[in-house]
């Protein structure tokens, strides 16, 4: 795949930039604490500084909603310095070009990348620091650096048992040249990494100690909060400002881009305000737009005639000379993200700062809104990152930053402004609803000779890039998982992209192509497989010849899973394999389906991973875990509701989540492997609705081509 | 019109001006800045928001402030560091953003020290109410039963 070689290139590009970064003159004296007391620091490149007191930090520019992060980069920084793992601290760094992500160019959390991106900088950042660590050593005993070793924090002078700590090299190892190409440790020297190294930040998470953005508080500050419109479109026509005042508390109305603010001393008092203003509102978008209308418009975009994003020469003159031709539609909603802690933000304008408290996936972008609103300099914007009660891609999103500057600008006091769960249900950016059609055809082995595919979906890319009904004529989030990386070997192949404009915004939610192409790919594949008269995992490997991670994470999920041998109760078995963020994932899932009640019951899931080098393996096997159960929840429950021009659902009990009772037994087995590294936050999402789904096919006979598989739907399928 | 409402969190005595009405979670976080206790829904949906009161589990968003005057609150905050289940929590690395498990360690908490052999099916009757996004249900049950071996064997 040439994208993955020209992704290996940037990578090593990326390392080299930090090499070239962490030249002598870049060696600065930091002030750190009181102005006047200079500390020297000895920093082999901007993320890592060591100083006297033998402190190691690592300058992060990630930020941390459970993915283990803030573990795993030190982690890797600790093993190739050869650092204590008790002497390595982390800091947030500041948001400037320096210590950003050096493949994305910004400080931002999202695509599973962290590692992806920084695997290969960060071995280089401690290798380096380890090099010259030994240097400045070598020099002092003044005995040749290869008589000297690195270990746990010191250098040992092998000989005379002598040893520095890292500390009491700083000085020295300030004044010597960076090495350009420190050795890397070989893998059998790990001493971190891929060992279960506890997260850092679960102790403060367990005792209630931990900060996310809701948990700030600034001297002065005011609760801010907005009116809003029901609908998309919709501006307000009438509020009664002084009613608003009049409610205890309550200390300022001020009319914003996005609504109508309330600032108070109190939430409460803020919402008893927000209450009394009674706003109305008129002139929506599309007053008519409902549930009904957007699936509705979703199935006719399908006869429409898209942008082409991949077309192999006669996929229709293939499509027609095949053995036995099979089509079929698979339709997937709108979802919310609804992250644990919704939308919040604060912020303190002044004359010449601000400061923005946010748990955020994009400190960049935070940085941008606030310039933006404010005046200010870049520089003179100071971002602090919370935890996050998770990100999935929706706190990638500024909405609520932007509220919290402009209120707190017109306050000219820190604000902080927390949305309800409504709010953060109907004003957020959804993933967009999809509809697949494919068609196919066998020869007579029951090969694949021909594959049609065609996507209509809002534009994720254009949604991002806040492009309106602009932008690029195929959508990467849309058909990239369908083309560029599409796994399977398909003779002659057809992608075609019809894009759907709505008024409801749009965004990544987690694993953004896999969600909704997994669902669709390996639905068909199945039905494919039954077509042809062969078994589900011997037909996906009989077309994944030319991929041998794909292969052994099928056979080793199959194997696993026990999959042939019989099962009691009405269970059966389910597989879907899929690959993104470079990362293998095979799942077979073991359901049963209660015929009287329609309902889908998920007992077990078995999910192999090939991610290549593996950091923290608790942290995989926890994301791994995580992200399929979040893509069951969608997978069985999840629809978010429109009506009258705006988002319908309110809350969990109009748009449920998955629950403890519905949740699988998850078995994670990751494969060892040096290969490529891959990312690890998303890709177990993607396979596990279409396992389900091929599961209920196995048990019932019955498939499914439309998420949610609620017991309705079921049912409504079991009667035929 | 705001009163002057004394209420007692953790064995202390807190005095806040405050609305009756407010829901006893928006007095403990933002009134007090107790902030373990979080804000997940306000509609008893999510269990983001469980305290102990009077040793049982309870939403805090839905308990007026007035109405808990005179009883025994009790927050993540106020559950030992050493306790068995915030010891199995660390143990197994249930927490990933972290967001809902101080919720969910208070009903579990609520759920070892009435049942110290809780079955899946009791523990999943105790749990339902906790809502986790991240998905870390499997790690939840895992750490409840080493919670619970402990708790009957002290």
């Amino acid at each position: 795949m040439k994208s993955t070689i020209d992704r290996r290139e940037f990578l090593t590009r990326a390392g080299l930039t930090l090499a070239i970064a962490a030249t002598p003159s870049s060696l600065k004296v930091f002030a750190l604490g009181e102005a006047d007391t200079a500390v020297e620091v000895f920093s082999p490149g901007p993320w890592l500084q060591i100083t006297p007191d033998n402190q190691v930090t690592i300058l992060l520019c990630k930020s941390e909603m459970g993915q283990g992060v803030h573990t795993a980069i030190p982690m890797i920084v600790a093993d190739e310095l050869e650092a204590d793992w008790n002497q390595v601290k982390t800091e947030m760094a500041p948001v400037t070009e320096e210590y950003q992500d050096p493949v994305m160019k910004s400080h931002s959390t999202y695509g599973s990348t962290t590692i992806r991106h920084l695997y290969e900088p960060l071995r280089k950042l401690g290798a380096t620091g380890r090099e010259i660590l030994i240097e400045a050593a070598a020099k002092k005993w003044n005995v040749a650096a290869g008589e000297c070793e690195a270990i746990q924090g010191k250098i040992h002078h092998k000989s005379s048992s002598r040893t520095f700590s890292y500390g009491e090299l700083v000085e020295e190892a300030s004044s010597l040249p960076i090495p350009e190409n420190p050795r890397l440790k070989n893998k059998s020297e790990f001493k971190l990494m891929g060992t279960p190294v506890p997260r850092r930040d679960i102790p403060a998470k367990v005792s209630g100690q931990a900060k996310f953005g809701i948990d700030t508080f600034v001297e002065g500050m005011l609760y801010g909060v907005l009116a809003r419109p029901p609908a998309y479109g919709a501006k307000v026509s009438t509020y009664d400002e002084q009613a608003a005042k009049k409610v205890e508390g309550v200390r300022q109305v001020v009319k914003i881009g996005r609504g109508i603010g309330i600032l108070a001393d109190t939430l409460d008092a803020a919402w008893k305000g927000r209450e009394a203003l009674n706003a109305k509102w008129d002139g929506e978008t599309q007053p008519r737009m409902s549930t009904a209308s957007v699936d509705k418009l979703l199935a006719e975009s399908l006869d429409k005639e898209g942008a082409s994003a991949r077309s192999d020469a006669d996929v229709q003159g293939a499509l027609t000379a095949g053995d036995k031709r099979v089509g079929a539609e698979y339709f997937l909603p709108y979802l919310s993200h609804t992250v644990m802690e919704p939308m919040d933000c604060t912020a303190h304008v002044q004359a010449d700062r601000c400061d923005v408290w946010a748990p955020t996936q994009t400190q960049s972008g935070v940085q941008e809104v606030a310039t933006r609103i404010t005046g200010l300099k870049p520089e003179q914007i100071q971002v602090h990152t919370t935890y996050l009660g998770c990100g999935f891609g929706r706190r990638g999103g500024t909405f609520v930053v932007q509220e919290a500057v402009e209120l707190s600008k017109a306050a000219g006091k820190p604000v902080k402004v927390i949305w309800t769960r409504e709010e953060d249900m109907k004003y957020g950016a959804y993933r967009p609803g999809y509809g697949h059609r494919i068609e196919a055809s066998l020869d007579k082995a029951g090969q694949v000779t021909a594959w049609s595919h065609k996507v209509a979906a809002s534009s994720v890319m254009a949604g991002l890039r806040g492009l309106g009904r602009g932008g690029p004529p195929t959508d990467p989030f849309a058909v990239g998982a369908l083309s560029r990386r599409f796994q399977y070997e398909i003779p002659a192949m057809s992608v075609e992209y019809v894009r759907v404009d709505t008024p409801i915004p749009v965004r990544t939610w987690r694993s953004p192509s896999g969600s909704h192409s997994g669902f669709a790919v390996e639905s068909f594949m199945d039905e494919l497989a039954h077509a042809a008269g062969q078994d589900p995992v011997k037909f996906r490997l009989k077309h994944l010849e030319h991929s041998p991670r794909a292969h052994r994470v099928v056979e080793l999920a199959a194997e696993k899973a026990g999959w042939g041998k019989p099962l009691a109760g009405g269970r059966a078995r389910g597989i879907a394999n899929f690959l993104s963020d470079d990362t293998y994932v095979a799942e077979v899932a073991e359901v049963s389906v209660n015929r009287q009640t329609g309902a889908i019951q998920v007992h077990r899931v078995v999910c192999a991973v090939d991610c290549g080098p593996v950091v923290n393996p608790d942290t995989v096997d926890a994301q791994m875990a995580g992200a399929l159960t979040m893509g069951l929840s969608a997978a069985l429950k999840e629809k978010l509701q429109f009506a009258n021009g705006g988002v319908e659902s309110n809350n969990f009990l109009d748009y449920p989540i998955l629950r403890m009772s519905e949740a699988p037994d998850v078995e994670v087995y990751l494969v060892e492997s040096d290969d490529q590294i891959g990312g690890a936050g998303e890709p177990s999402l993607a396979p596990i609705a279409p396992a389900v789904a091929n599961a209920v096919f196995a048990a019932t006979g019955v498939r499914i081509r439309t998420l949610p598989m609620t017991p309705a739907r079921v049912l409504e399928a079991l009667a035929g | 019109m705001a009163e002057s409402i004394t209420l007692k969190i953790n064995g202390q005595s807190h005095t806040v001006q405050a609305e009756g009405d407010v829901p006893l979670l928006w007095v403990i976080r933002e009134y007090l800045q107790l902030t373990g206790t979080k804000f997940g829904c306000g509609i008893a949906q999510c269990g983001a928001c469980t305290v102990h009161v009077d040793g049982q589990p309870m939403r805090s968003c839905q308990l007026q402030v007035s109405r808990a005057v005179g009883r025994e609150i009790t927050t993540i905050e106020g559950i030992r560091e050493d306790h068995p289940v915030k010891q199995a929590w660390i143990d197994i690395q249930v927490p990933q953003c972290g967001y809902c498990q101080s919720g969910q360690i208070m009903s579990a908490v609520a759920l070892v020290e009435k049942n110290s052999n809780p079955s899946e099916q009791e523990i999943i009757q105790a749990m339902e109410g906790n809502l986790c996004r991240c998905g870390t249900y499997t790690r939840i049950k895992q750490a409840i039963y080493q919670a619970a071996e402990k708790v009957r064997n002290s």
